[in-house]
């Protein structure tokens, strides 16, 4: 062996040596990223431990933190995501499916989608900025002092719209439908692209349109790719607080929207119902900071144990979307 | 079995343009590619003057009764084949016989694939390859692979020579200079890249990648260069180039090269292997197997039968 | 439909012709093509909606002066015409709230640098080296496993990180670091634990970015590495993560500029001192924090202290912006070498 052959073993044994450590050191940084989040649910479950109970699920809020509950917010939420999923849907598969189906490669087209990905990555809270300018204060074309009411009688009640529309449920809702519309758009997008162009060709050749093919064939086969996308769509905006604050959303709400604090009301007095979205509100992100800025140290438990309930809701959320994915791709096999 | 000349298949014709085969020529006192005999030219490769090992070298590599498995899948049977030194063992053999996957076991990549396993030796130089002690990237620095596909990295020209070098831990800037150059002049690709060693590797055509490619492997000071189709993907004309490159590199290395192209087998091999669904069917003198093979399946294979 | 019935023999009808007719049913596919462009163009309109909406409160108003309650006219101009860039660029302090009024730009930038750095620090590290691990050396059965675990960082509502820095981090990591043992200040408000969950945050941003670029690097790149004579580190960092470079940092763009965008997290962890300083462990106020907490207040609607937040939202606008716009460029040149 040469002097060089000598050198280079003993080199060798101090490569091999970075090697390991070099794994070693990736390994730990993935399994701190992990730690992280044991520790954050840790954190959580522990000092929400004990105050998450019945009454707390269906109380509502209040200065005294052994009575203070979340229902105000429960409410809320879910008016919000229920408006959003309404807006949302139609929208953006409607879209992604323009996008995807019908729309030439123009400059026009790759206008739209360069647009899309660049909303996708603006701050929830510009879009804060453009819902209370566009939904709540409507440009100000109506100012809040002329403003007045567009009363619709149905037979069980008055829907009662106010214009401008001030800082109600359905700003709020509109403001979260434009954040989330660009990732529905993508993610509807994609579970559309991911069906062969064999079945539409196919469909063609039998003599189908464009639309026939896209609601028979095309549609139905993305569903499970797109409901996927929504649910998570739904489920980010379920997590935001800001755009809301800024739409004007209450910190502290000691009521249902509507005044609709039991579903049996909605049977009862339906005009609450018709109220609804028009009235201020509050949400679970809201309700847990207002908590986490009151001095008192039992509020930080309040804000732990709502906390909770919405990790514990986007699990559900992200499960459905999951558990739709996996049976699709076993129904599914191109 | 000789001198019959059958029907002539379409793999025995020349791919390579300037080593024509000569069917009237039967000049064979020149060193380098000239026909052998004419009559048997038209139905099977014709061997180089060269085309016979040396009694003399001695064996490098040793393969002993080698079974290899893909899963559950066994893709070689009881292969043993003695790889002499400084000289130019082809394995030639269809599609899917096992050809590459030896090859690969020789530098141990196939250890970079899951689930494989072996029986069996291989020994470089009396010492088993596969033996827990042995250190793989030192092995593959003496045992250098040239792939059929040609892979510059995304560096300079001088930056992939130096690779190898450089991560053994050879850092003094005159040395890699010198090593670069030494390797790009023995790849024959010195005189058109010297200008630009520090432009772009993916800047070079597809038979100047291949070379340096070689070069690469070169700055490694390997002893063995393991080949696998190395201008299967080239023009003849780069064909023609490494061919004769390999032709040079025998005098200092051993070299071991998988080829689908028999012409390629017989022009720059001594010894040739031929394989056939995983079993090794016959190996021996390039000359002889090609002339004179002693099993059937090899005459049909070399006479394009099948494959 | 006009398909021929039954045993599929066209009828003897003498208009099989192949010409277009303005049928109903073209019209109504002509109709749904128009309403699913519509669909399409609402993106295009909420980005109009956001320019135009920054654009008029904070650089330039073309509405008609706004007539209040009792009839006397509210101003309603823009920002940028009450007050100079010059000042809003230069000067150090930002007290719009306050009598003596100054518009400097600058502590809330320097508020989001400071956070958006920390994080960073920690995310950018561990994202990269998870990714490494992840495409270089995990199995895939532990892929699988974890990717979805670190895609739970990202899904977490961020009220919850800037709980957990408020409760957990400041109290249990910092104080007994920086205060105990090493006698700095740590006030209850700062901007090290607010950047730290931030960057906790964003780990799966790079991380998984990261790794699909890692692993758009060809197999036979590494294989040609190996067969030099490398070790799994050589492979690793002198032709896998070069040779990806350029998508790794897109990602890295990408994933600070959600830092620099984050709200929530810092607004409840890092306090809302509007201050130039170099100081973590104390109080700082950020872009995204000033406007949820001028939000959240009682300022007039038309008032300067009102305008100053869609100043403070074009400036994060322009920054987020720019910084997406980079990445995805990157992203794509990279994209079409590797694909």
């Amino acid at each position: 062996m040469s002097d060089q052959q000598i050198g280079y073993a003993a080199l060798l044994k101090r490569r091999h040596r970075i090697s390991t450590c070099f794994e070693w050191t990736c390994r730990v940084a993935t399994v701190s990223a992990l730690l992280f989040l044991a520790a954050l649910l840790a954190g959580v479950i522990w000092q929400a431990w004990g105050w998450l109970d019945l009454q707390f699920l269906t109380g509502f809020d209040s200065r005294r933190p052994g009575k203070a509950g979340l229902l105000a917010g429960l409410w809320g939420t879910s008016w919000l995501i229920f408006f959003t999923a309404i807006f949302t849907v139609p929208m953006g598969v409607g879209a992604a499916i323009y996008l995807e189906e019908y729309a030439t490669d123009s400059r026009f087209t790759r206008l739209i989608k360069l647009n899309l990905s660049n909303l996708a990555g603006v701050p929830s809270i510009v879009y804060g900025m453009l819902g209370v300018t566009a939904f709540v204060r409507m440009f100000g074309m109506i100012s809040a002092a002329d403003g007045w009411t567009m009363a619709l009688s149905l037979g069980f009640g008055t829907l009662e719209i106010p214009l401008p529309l001030g800082r109600c449920l359905l700003a709020g809702s509109f403001t979260l439908s434009l954040l989330i519309l660009p990732v529905v758009i993508i993610a509807s997008q994609e579970a559309l692209r991911a069906v062969p162009p064999s079945i539409r060709h196919a469909s063609y050749a039998l003599g189908a349109t464009e639309w026939q093919t896209i609601r028979h064939q095309v549609l139905p086969a993305a569903i499970p790719g797109i409901a996927t996308g929504i649910i998570l769509a739904l489920s980010r905006a379920m997590g935001e607080t800001a755009p809301l604050i800024v739409v004007g959303a209450m910190s502290y709400v000691a009521f249902a929207p509507g005044n609709l604090d039991t579903p049996m009301a909605a049977v009862q007095d339906p005009q609450r119902v018709l109220d609804a979205p028009f009235d201020v509100f509050t949400s679970i992100t809201i309700q847990i900071t207002n908590w986490i800025e009151q001095p008192k140290e039992e509020f930080q438990n309040l804000a732990a144990a709502g906390s909770l309930v919405l990790l514990i809701l986007l699990v559900i959320f992200n499960a459905t979307a999951i558990v739709i994915r996996n049976r699709a791709q076993k129904k599914i096999s191109w | 079995m000789n001198s019959t000349p059958t029907v002539l298949p379409t793999n025995a014709i020349d791919q390579n343009e300037e080593l024509r085969v000569d069917v009237t020529k039967a000049d064979t006192t020149s060193a380098r590619d000239e026909p052998g005999d004419a009559a048997m030219a038209t139905a099977r490769p014709t061997v180089s003057a060269t085309s016979s090992v040396d009694a003399t070298h001695a064996v490098k590599i040793r393969a002993k009764n080698v079974d290899f498995y893909y899963g559950d899948n066994q893709v070689l049977f009881d292969v043993s084949l003695d790889i002499p030194e400084k000289s130019v063992t082809a394995l030639i053999g269809p599609s899917g016989c096992g050809k590459s996957t030896f090859l690969r076991m020789l530098n141990r990549m196939n250890d970079i694939i899951d689930g494989t396993r072996h029986t069996g030796d291989v020994l470089l130089e009396g010492s088993d390859v596969y033996d827990p002690a042995v250190d793989v990237v030192l092995l593959r620095k003496r045992v250098g692979m040239v792939f059929q596909k040609s892979t510059p990295f995304p560096k300079s020209i001088f930056d992939n020579i130096a690779y190898g070098p450089k991560v053994a831990g050879l850092r003094n800037n005159a040395k890699l200079t010198e090593i670069v150059e030494t390797s790009l002049k023995r790849a024959a690709l010195w005189d058109e890249v010297k200008d630009r060693l520090n432009s772009s590797a993916m800047s070079l055509s597809g038979g100047q990648q291949q070379r340096l490619c070689i070069a690469r492997t070169l700055a490694t000071d390997p002893d063995v260069i393991l080949m696998d189709e190395p201008a299967s993907a080239l023009d003849p004309k780069s064909t023609a180039r490494v061919e004769d490159l390999i032709f040079e590199l025998k005098k200092n290395y051993t070299i071991v090269i998988v080829t689908h192209n028999m012409q390629q087998a017989a022009r720059v091999s001594q010894q040739t292997a031929f394989f056939f669904q995983g079993v090794l069917v016959e190996t021996g003198d390039t000359r002889a197997l090609f002339t004179n093979p002693t099993e059937k399946q090899t005459e049909d294979y070399i006479t394009g039968r099948f494959g | 439909m006009s398909t021929a019935s039954g045993s599929g023999v066209p009828h003897s009808k003498a208009a099989t012709s192949l010409h277009r007719s303005a049928s109903l049913v073209r019209l109504k596919e002509s109709g749904i093509r128009l309403l699913l462009f519509l669909c399409a163009t609402v993106s295009m309109l909420t980005t109009f909606g956001i320019v135009s909406v920054l654009f008029s409160n904070a650089i330039y108003d073309v509405a008609p002066q706004q007539v209040g309650a009792n009839g006397e006219a509210r101003p309603n101009e823009a920002f940028f015409q009450q007050v100079s860039v010059t000042e809003f660029v230069t000067e150090t302090r930002w007290t719009p709230g306050y009598t003596e009024k100054h518009f400097g730009i600058m502590p809330l930038v320097c508020g989001t640098l400071m956070i958006s750095g920390i994080a960073a620090l920690i995310g950018l590290p561990i994202g990269l080296c998870s990714a490494i691990y992840l495409s270089e050396y995990a199995a895939p059965r532990t892929r699988s496993i974890i990717k979805p675990v670190l895609e739970i960082l990202a899904g977490i509502p961020t009220v919850v990180y800037g709980y957990f820095a408020l409760v957990f981090v400041t109290p249990y990591v910092l104080r007994p670091i920086f205060q105990d043992m090493l006698g700095f200040d740590v006030g209850v408000f700062n901007a090290a634990s607010a950047g730290i969950v931030v960057g906790i945050m964003i780990i799966p941003m790079i991380s998984s970015l990261s790794e699909d670029v890692l692993r758009s690097v060809p197999r036979s790149l590494r294989e040609a590495a190996y067969a030099l004579g490398s070790t799994r580190f050589d492979v690793s960092t002198r032709v896998v993560v070069p040779a990806a470079l350029s998508g790794i940092i897109a990602s890295f763009l990408l994933a600070i500029s959600r830092a620099i965008g984050e709200t929530m997290a810092v607004t409840i962890a890092a306090g809302q001192t509007a201050i130039v300083t170099a100081d973590p462990l104390g109080s700082v106020a950020t872009m995204t924090s000033y406007i949820v907490n001028v939000s959240k207040g009682d300022a007039v609607i038309g008032s300067i202290e009102e305008k100053s937040i869609y100043a403070v939202g074009l400036t994060l606008f322009l920054m987020t912006l720019v910084m997406n716009i980079i990445s995805q460029f990157v992203l794509r040149r990279f994209r079409e070498v590797y694909n």
